[in-house]
Parts: C-alpha cells; structure tokens; sequence
C-alpha cells in the first residue's frame, strides 16, 4: 500500500504520436491522395498543403508528396473537404487494418 | 490549548495546521465562515498558501486537482448544491487519484430550496470514488481534517469530511487545537510522483480504450475498467489504513481510536440505533434514558461510510435482535441509503437482525428528543412489527 502504482492508478503518458493508442483502428474511411492532381506533387512545389494545415491530428506531412501516417487517421475526411483540386478520396476500407491483421 | 469556536472555524484551524498550499472555494450556506476564516488566515499570513478567489464550486475543485497535480496540498469546502454543481470534478478527482481534501457542510438540496440541514447533498456523491467520514463534534471535525489529509496523500485517493451544517457548523463547543509541531510529525509534506514539471511533458488522465493500449513507447497501457478496478481495491484498501493512521494520531494527540464506527454500549444490548453525524449525539442522551428505564439498548455510530466497513458493522449487528437505522438522507424510489447498506452487510449472516429504518430531519425538519423516544421505544417494544420498512418521522400532521 506504501508504494502505490501510479502507472495503473491513473491513465499517463508520454506525449506524442499515439498516445492515446493506434486510432488508425477508428477508420471506415481511407484517404488516398492522387499525385497526378495534387497542387504540390504536380507543380513539385512546396505549396498549397491545405490537407496538412487541416489535418486535426497532425497526420500529413509537409513534404511535395504529401504522406498521410494510417497509423493514426481516424478518417474524418477533412482533407478530402479541404483538397482544392480533389484530389483526395475517401475509399472505403475493406478486410482489417493493418494493426488488427 | 482549549478554545470555544464554531465547527467551520474548527474546520478552518485544521486546514491550516495541515499547512495547506492552495485553497479554492466558492462560499455557500452554510460552509460560508469556513472559507471566510481561510481567507482571513491567508490574508493575515497566518497561512503560506494561495486562496484563489473562484466564480463557481466547479471551477473551485478544478483548481485544486490542478493544484494537487502540480503537488500541492490543495483543499476545497462546499455544500449542497454547490457540491452537486462540482460533481463533474468530484467523479475526476477520484478517477485522478489525487490526494485532496474537502469539507461538505452538511446541507438539504433544492428544489424546494432550503439552507438547513441533512445529508442528502453528500449522500448524493457516495459513489463517486471519494472517502467518506462523517463526524460528530467540533473536536472530530479538527482531528479528521488533519486525518483526512494524511489519509488521502496515503492512499491518493481523495477524502470528504462532512459535517452538519448548523449543527455543527455555526454551534460553539470547546475543543483542543492540535499543536503545530505535533501536527508536522504526523502529517509529513506531500510529494506526488507525477508533479508536472515542464522538463518532463506528461499527458495526466489521457483517453483510454476499452482495452489494453499502447504508449507512445510501445509500453501496453490499462484499460479503463482496470484503473477503475484499481481504484475499488485501494478503497477498501483504505479501511484498515484509515485505522492504523487513526491509532497513530492517537499516539501523538492522546485522542480517537474509534474512527470508523463509535459503538455507544453494544456490548449488552438486544436492540441498536445506528446512525450517522451530529444526530448520533441526541441518539445516545435518548438511549440512557431508555437504559434507565431497563431497556437493552445502544447505538452505534458510523464515521467511515465509503469505502463503507461492513465488516466492523456486522461484527457490531449481527447478534442484536433488533437493528434501528435512522437517517437524514433517502435514496428516492427505494429506501434510506444506510440502512440499504447495512442490510446488504448483514445478507451473509445467518442469523439476521430484525431491521428498521427511519427518515429524519430532511431540510433541518426539528428532531425532537421526544420522537426519537417514541421511535426507538415502540421499535424495541414490537421490533417484529414493521420489520424491513422505511418510515418518515417528524413529518407534520
């Protein structure tokens, strides 16, 4: 009783990707970026990058090609919104995720 | 050294032997001198602690479970509405197992409104995690406050000392304040393992997943339902910890001893009266005079009722014939909360008491010496009659 575990006392964690667990798990909707339409890919510019600035958990990167982590979209579809020239779909996701498989 | 003051005064004087670092409160009848006095204390420097000034009893426990977990001795007083507009944070700090203390001024809850006394108000929250204590007197009130801290930092769970508002919050009685240097050896600083420290970001209380999860270092976390498991264990837990403390500042103090039920001559007696607070006083002038008239009758009085100690209760019941419940709280839509629990106690015995359960004193209803007479007179008289029903007493005609 003297040394109380405070690690299964309360729920704490390191800040940082995933600290509340892979909520790639949440998604019934994937977004897949078409380079073909993008703004940045297709001008190889570092410009635009609405979906980046948008993204509510910080899942797209900044880069000319921008990468969405699945490990972490939840799949709002707020890029795809977002997307100026739509070149963001939300596809359906079928069979298990990555984590469940 | 003795003094005569208030029972929120009393309350007040243990908060600041406790050398606490952060008070938040909202003033609410009838808690209101309690908090006064505090910010008197702290005004005076009296106190080194921060009073801060808030705009509802929500915002009051807020800050406290902020303060306590930055690792600050932080406390709180409330009553009766107030402590339901606090709810919210009542259930968190319990969840956040963070070691705070609070005074609930015993008080009825609107609608309709009324500023007088039962304990509905802190009945209400009996299941929200919290430590329990209900006291008697203007000593015990000084004592648990001092208790109820070392307790908490104890167990990190946190503790309500509820007393009756009125009763004992506006009477005067004669009572021993602790001395400070006695009060430093029982109640050690409080360190907190989890002190938010900028140089070591922490998420405290993140989202959890109906199962196991992940950290950021890979590291399989709790789930919810088993830091909710956790904190049950540590709750019952803290019976036999609040005693062991209880005999230790009996050690210091000379005072206590009987902090979790006060048997009032149980021993012999075929019938008891159990209840809890102030009205345990009037209980105990009616039963010597039910005893001077040859009646095997006693009382039993419960301090601890969450983490409730049904074990030291039944030890107390289980051979009485008779087993009288009087209560100022209900539990709308079935009976009085006490006697539910006391009931449920007793299930395993094979020998159950007969059992009888009494309303009282609901929004500060008069209590008189002459009802509570009756009640228990005619209760050990035909205790088979009326066995396991809640009656109302005290209602007008």
């Amino acid at each position: 009783m003297k040394d109380i575990n405070f690690d299964i006392m309360t729920s704490n964690s390191k800040p940082g990707p995933g600290d509340a667990g892979r909520t790639g798990s949440w998604r019934v909707v994937r977004p897949v970026i078409d380079y073909e339409k993008c703004t940045a890919a297709k001008k190889q510019k570092s410009i635009c990058h609405l979906c980046w600035l948008y993204c509510p958990d910080g899942v797209v990167t900044k880069e000319i090609e921008p990468k969405i982590d699945l490990d972490y979209c939840k799949g709002c579809g707020i890029c795809a919104e977002e997307c100026p020239v739509n070149a963001i779909e939300m596809v359906e996701e079928t069979g298990p995720s990555e984590e469940e498989e | 050294m003795k003094i005569i003051e208030s029972g929120n005064v009393a309350a007040a004087i243990g908060v600041k032997l406790a050398k606490t670092q952060v008070i938040a409160a909202y003033p609410i009848t009838p808690q209101t001198p309690l908090t006064e006095k505090l910010s008197e204390f702290v005004e005076a420097d009296e106190m080194e602690a921060e009073y801060i000034a808030v705009e509802s009893e929500h915002s009051a426990l807020a800050v406290c479970i902020g303060a306590a977990s930055a690792g600050s001795r932080a406390f709180t007083a409330t009553s009766a509405n107030g402590l339901l507009y606090m709810s919210e944070q009542v259930h968190w700090a319990a969840g956040a197992r963070l070691p705070l203390v609070m005074c609930v001024v015993n008080r009825g809850l609107g609608a309709p409104w009324t500023v007088w006394n039962d304990h509905q108000d802190s009945i209400s929250q009996r299941d929200a995690g919290w430590i329990q204590i209900y006291v008697n007197d203007h000593q015990e009130i000084v004592d648990t406050v001092i208790k109820a801290f070392r307790l908490s930092q104890t167990v990190s769970i946190p503790v309500m000392v509820c007393y009756d508002g009125y009763y004992l919050s506006h009477t005067y009685m004669p009572f021993d304040v602790p001395e400070q240097d006695k009060v430093d050896v029982f109640l050690p600083p409080y360190e907190y393992k989890h002190t938010l420290n900028p140089a070591k970001p922490e998420n405290l209380n993140t989202v959890t997943m109906p199962f196991s999860r992940l950290d950021t270092d890979g590291v399989a976390q709790p789930s919810y339902m088993n830091i909710r498991y956790n904190l049950q264990q540590e709750l019952r837990k803290s019976i036999d910890v609040f005693k062991d403390i209880d005999l230790e500042f009996k050690g210091i103090f000379g005072r206590g001893g009987d902090s979790i039920i006060t048997p009032y001559h149980c021993d012999d007696s075929e019938f008891i009266v159990v209840s809890m607070g102030s009205l345990s006083n009037r209980i105990k002038d009616v039963i010597d005079q039910l005893r001077g008239e040859g009646i095997k009758v006693g009382a039993l009085c419960v301090h601890l009722y969450r983490p409730f100690p049904d074990e030291a209760i039944v030890n107390m019941l289980a051979d009485a014939k008779g087993v009288f419940v009087f209560e100022k709280a209900i539990c709308y839509g079935n009976q009085g909360p006490l006697f539910s629990d006391i009931k449920a106690a007793l299930y395993t015995q094979e020998k159950r008491p007969l059992i009888h359960n009494f309303i009282l004193g609901l929004g500060g209803q008069e209590i008189k010496n002459v009802d509570l007479y009756d009640a228990i007179k005619q209760s050990c008289s035909a205790p088979e009659t009326d066995n396991d029903t809640t009656r109302w007493l005290g209602l007008e005609r």
